[in-house]
């Protein structure tokens, strides 16, 4: 062994630096095809489905109200975009033979599960999680690839546990948790709170064999995910991908952790909902904590033409970047110019090209302050006259979520040629984002922009569908 | 190439360890686990990451699995040499991390969960709750927790601004997370992709949730036994953490600055079980494809043989030293290699760190990497009672001389996700 290891250290020392590995690229296919988004499904405050959240933006109306689930009065934040706890019933949607897997899935789980079967209903597929017919695309064709956050657990259940290790002197004792507290816990608990468990699920529902992903990007996940699953069927890893993602912040140590990033905006929920998040305004407060997502179905147009299928829009281009700035907690313009830059040069298109913009928007003043700027550096003079669509002020922020919401608002207007009330302040400098009526126009193309905590930036380009002829 | 293992913490001093079969299971001294059913782990000791940054104020005060980061991206970068490199263009040198969750304050988090809990409507008072919480939570570190804090740190070292993910696929999260970080590089989105994963479950919590899934190692005997993959007698997996680091290029931009790369990423392959949350698949469906995905994008026929021997050389195994794993991993390999399954061998470093859950991947595909430039095979130790249908060349217990030049690494993680890379020795 010794002269073994001997000659290693002797191959070492002849390498010369510098090392990298390399990337072979010869099996790479021609990136060609294109790429639609052939069916949405949303979960909002709402309720479930792409209308409800779209009629409530045409009204003007928010849903974000004073928390119900718990009692919020021990926090400054006291507000979300809150879904009733009976307006959705995750075991009422998966197939039999999934029921008692609902009793491992966290709230984030439920609403991904929810989105995932509303968007592949929308978009006329066949699978195991519909039917027991064949499926439209065959299973090890479909990937999966939906965004979360970090699962905050239920505090009533650990908690549960954990005072029966609790002494009379009202210390914790570790050592009676390790050896008899514990026991108290449900053996599978920590399964419902690893992040990918909202694509395990999705995938067993509906038995999506392809590539499955979760990433982990607070609000810029579920652009990255869509980002993620068009590069694997560019790369010819699958046809279609169940895409997205979800997040439910609605739990104390959720909320917890987001006020301690000094987002979030004092309320106590009485007053006006509908000016309290307010984008891109010079008095802008800070966010809400809200819960839902949205799972699309991205597809290559020659699969969903093959099956007849009726595309919402295409995907023309997306660029990513990482933020460079001094905390994780800030914006950088240039990563948000930059990635709009790619996604621009990807879609073959100029920014006089982008009809509306539906950026992130979350009323998070350094937050928006870089987007505007970022969006200036790309639109210049033309921003202030450009549409915008945001959604947080209806839904709140639903981190994980929000990106795929904004997407599937963004297919919408597409199709209905509109773009919605927007809520929020009268008035915003250098862009327009201020509170408005809808207002019909035509829109062939939307600029989806996703500045996350953590600095990651993602921008995508939605395409109008032309006319079958 | 780099790496902050529970063997140490950089490239030769780890390789050598594993070399001699060292194993780095201990009593866990980082909280009193004296009375859980597990109280033996893979540890980082003796590690500093402010010796690896530039300036440690820069990163606040990062959670252990980015200062673990921190560690592995620093010798990986140098080794590169990219910081030698004054044209680097920072909007195509993007990071995609497989990276877990901060490490949670059980202790101040147990403290408030009790104390706030009221026994009379038998639930938490969330107003005494979050009292509790302003009074006794470190905010940043409730932030730290979010499992893209360590990639905001390693892209602020080192000024990354091109395209940036963090996935979380449970154990096989940093094998995905270079898998498609070479995608990317492929489809022309960036030059440089700095990639890999870190993570550590090694709290009172993490232990406790494994514990009660019934995952980990219950041994009782010497520590250094405990972990025994592909072991008759395994009898689940031993808690590690950790990070492995790795700088990937396209061969255009590396030999145009002048660079030797250290090995070439020919395959990847990814696939869901769409199964069952709690098993795998009983004929190993998900882990064959993903191993089959990648060696076809490697253009890698594994019936074949090349030279009278299989055309893989090494299989590093996600050989986790769990009864079901290791059993539906050798069905897996048994399917996709055919006649060809025996004679390619196959280890788990695992039985000498543990398992680093998402860094896992990143630290195995080093190994291979390190095999390949060394020819030299680590050993699966503790593979002293041979399980009888578990009839593959594990390796077992010695290293051993072999020309390796083609070698695989699978990552198999919890809810069926699936992960392999091929590597392969390069050739100018």
């Amino acid at each position: 062994m010794n002269r073994i290891m001997t000659n290693r250290i002797e191959v070492f020392r002849r390498v010369v630096r510098p090392q990298i590995i390399k990337v072979q690229f010869a099996t790479m296919p021609e990136q060609q095809e294109q790429i639609v988004i052939s069916g949405v499904g949303v979960i909002t405050c709402f309720g479930v489905g792409i209308e409800c959240l779209w009629d409530a933006m045409m009204d003007g109306k928010t849903g974000i109200h004073r928390i119900e689930r718990f009692d919020p009065s021990g926090f400054t934040s006291q507000v979300a975009g809150e879904l009733a706890e009976d307006a959705f019933k995750v075991r009422k949607i998966v197939p039999k033979s999934h029921r008692k897997a609902t009793k491992v899935m966290c709230r984030d789980t439920e609403l991904a599960v929810g989105a995932a079967a509303d968007a592949v209903a929308n978009a006329g597929l066949t699978t195991a999680g519909t039917s027991d017919e064949s499926p439209t695309i065959p299973p090890n064709r479909v990937g999966c690839h939906i965004g979360a956050g970090l699962i905050s657990a239920e505090l009533n259940e650990l908690s549960a546990a954990l005072v029966t290790s609790q002494k009379e002197d009202g210390t914790f004792d570790l050592a009676h948790w390790g050896g008899e507290g514990m026991q108290n816990l449900t053996p599978l608990w920590l399964l419902k709170y690893l992040p990918n468990m909202l694509a395990c699920h999705v995938t067993i529902v509906h038995n999506c064999q392809g590539p499955s992903n979760t990433i982990t990007c607070c609000e810029a996940s579920s652009g990255l995910s869509i980002a993620e699953s068009r590069r694997v069927i560019h790369r010819g890893d699958a046809d279609a991908c169940l895409s997205g993602g979800a997040e439910d912040r609605i739990n104390p140590l959720a909320l917890y952790r987001q006020h301690c990033t000094g987002r979030l905006v004092d309320s106590d929920g009485s007053g006006d909902m509908h000016t309290l998040v307010q984008p891109f305004s010079e008095n802008a407060k800070g966010t809400t904590i809200g819960e839902g997502g949205g799972i699309l179905i991205v597809e290559s147009k020659t699969s969903c033409d093959a099956r007849n299928g009726s595309p919402w829009c295409t995907i023309d281009g997306i660029g990513c970047r990482q933020s460079f700035a001094d905390s994780p907690l800030e914006a950088d313009p240039h990563a948000i110019a930059s990635a709009i830059h790619k996604a621009l040069v990807e879609a073959d298109c100029q920014a006089s090209d982008i009809d509306v913009i539906v950026p992130l928007g979350a009323g998070i003043k350094q937050l928006d302050d870089a987007e505007r700027e970022g969006l200036k550096e790309v639109f210049g003079d033309a921003l202030p006259s450009t549409p915008t669509i945001t959604t947080v002020p209806y839904t709140g922020n639903c981190m994980a979520g929000n990106g795929a919401i904004a997407i599937g608002v963004g297919a919408k207007a597409l199709k209905e040629q509109t773009v919605p009330a927007r809520l929020g302040s009268d008035s915003t400098d250098g862009i327009d984002a201020a509170k408005n009526k809808p207002q019909q126009m035509p829109i062939n193309k939307i600029l989806v922009v996703t500045p996350s905590e953590g600095g990651q930036c993602v921008a995508i380009i939605l395409g109008r569908m032309e006319a079958k002829t | 190439m780099g790496w902050v293992t529970p063997l140490g913490n950089d490239l030769d001093s780890v390789w050598k360890r594993m070399c001699n079969s060292e194993s780095a299971i201990a009593t866990i001294d980082r909280f009193d686990a004296s009375s859980f059913p597990t109280k033996f782990a893979g540890q980082v000791r003796d590690y500093d990451w402010t010796q690896f940054v530039k300036d440690a104020s820069v990163h606040h005060e990062p959670a252990m699995n980015s200062q673990f980061a921190l560690g592995a991206a620093r010798q990986a970068w140098e080794q590169s040499g990219l910081g030698e490199c004054d044209n680097l263009n920072l909007d195509r040198a993007g990071i995609y991390m497989g990276a877990g969750e901060g490490v949670l304050d059980f202790s101040a988090h147990s403290m408030i969960d009790t104390h706030s809990w009221n026994v009379e409507d038998g639930k938490v008072d969330a107003v005494a709750w979050a009292k509790f919480a302003n009074d006794k939570l470190d905010e940043w570190g409730e932030v730290e927790q979010e499992p893209n804090m360590p990639l905001w740190h390693v892209a602020k070292e080192y000024g990354l601004q091109g395209p940036a993910f963090n996935c979380l696929t449970a154990c096989a999260a940093s094998t995905q997370a270079i898998g498609e970080a070479v995608s990317v590089l492929r489809a022309g989105d960036a030059d440089v992709m700095l990639s890999g994963g870190t993570h550590t479950m090694l709290h009172a919590l993490g232990i406790t949730g494994f514990n009660r899934l019934t995952a980990l190692s219950t041994f009782d005997g010497d520590p250094k036994k405990a972990s025994k993959p592909f072991s008759k007698d395994r009898g689940g997996f031993v808690m590690g953490e950790g990070s492995g680091m790795l700088v990937l290029e396209t061969l255009d931009h590396a030999l145009a600055r002048g660079a030797t790369p250290l090995a070439e990423v020919v395959g990847f392959g990814s696939s869901a079980d769409a199964y069952r949350i709690t098993d795998l698949h009983p004929e190993g469906r998900g882990p064959a494809a993903a191993i089959q995905g990648a060696l076809s994008q490697a253009n890698i026929d594994p019936t074949s043989r090349e030279n009278d021997r299989p055309p893989v050389h090494y299989i590093s195994a996600h050989g986790t030293s769990t009864q079901e794993n290791d059993s539906i991993e050798t069905k897996a390999i048994k399917l996709v290699f055919g006649d060809n399954a025996k004679d390619v061998p196959v280890s788990s470093i695992k039985s000498m760190m543990g398992h680093l859950i998402a860094a896992a991947g990143s630290v195995e595909l080093i190994t291979c990497v390190m095999s390949i430039q060394t020819n030299m095979l680590v050993p699966t130790i503790n593979l002293d009672t041979p399980d009888p249908e578990l009839d593959l060349d594990y390796v077992p217990n010695v290293a051993r001389e072999a020309q390796v030049d083609c070698c695989v690494s699978n990552s198999f993680g919890f809810g069926g996700q699936n992960n392999t890379l091929v590597v392969k020795r390069y050739i100018n």
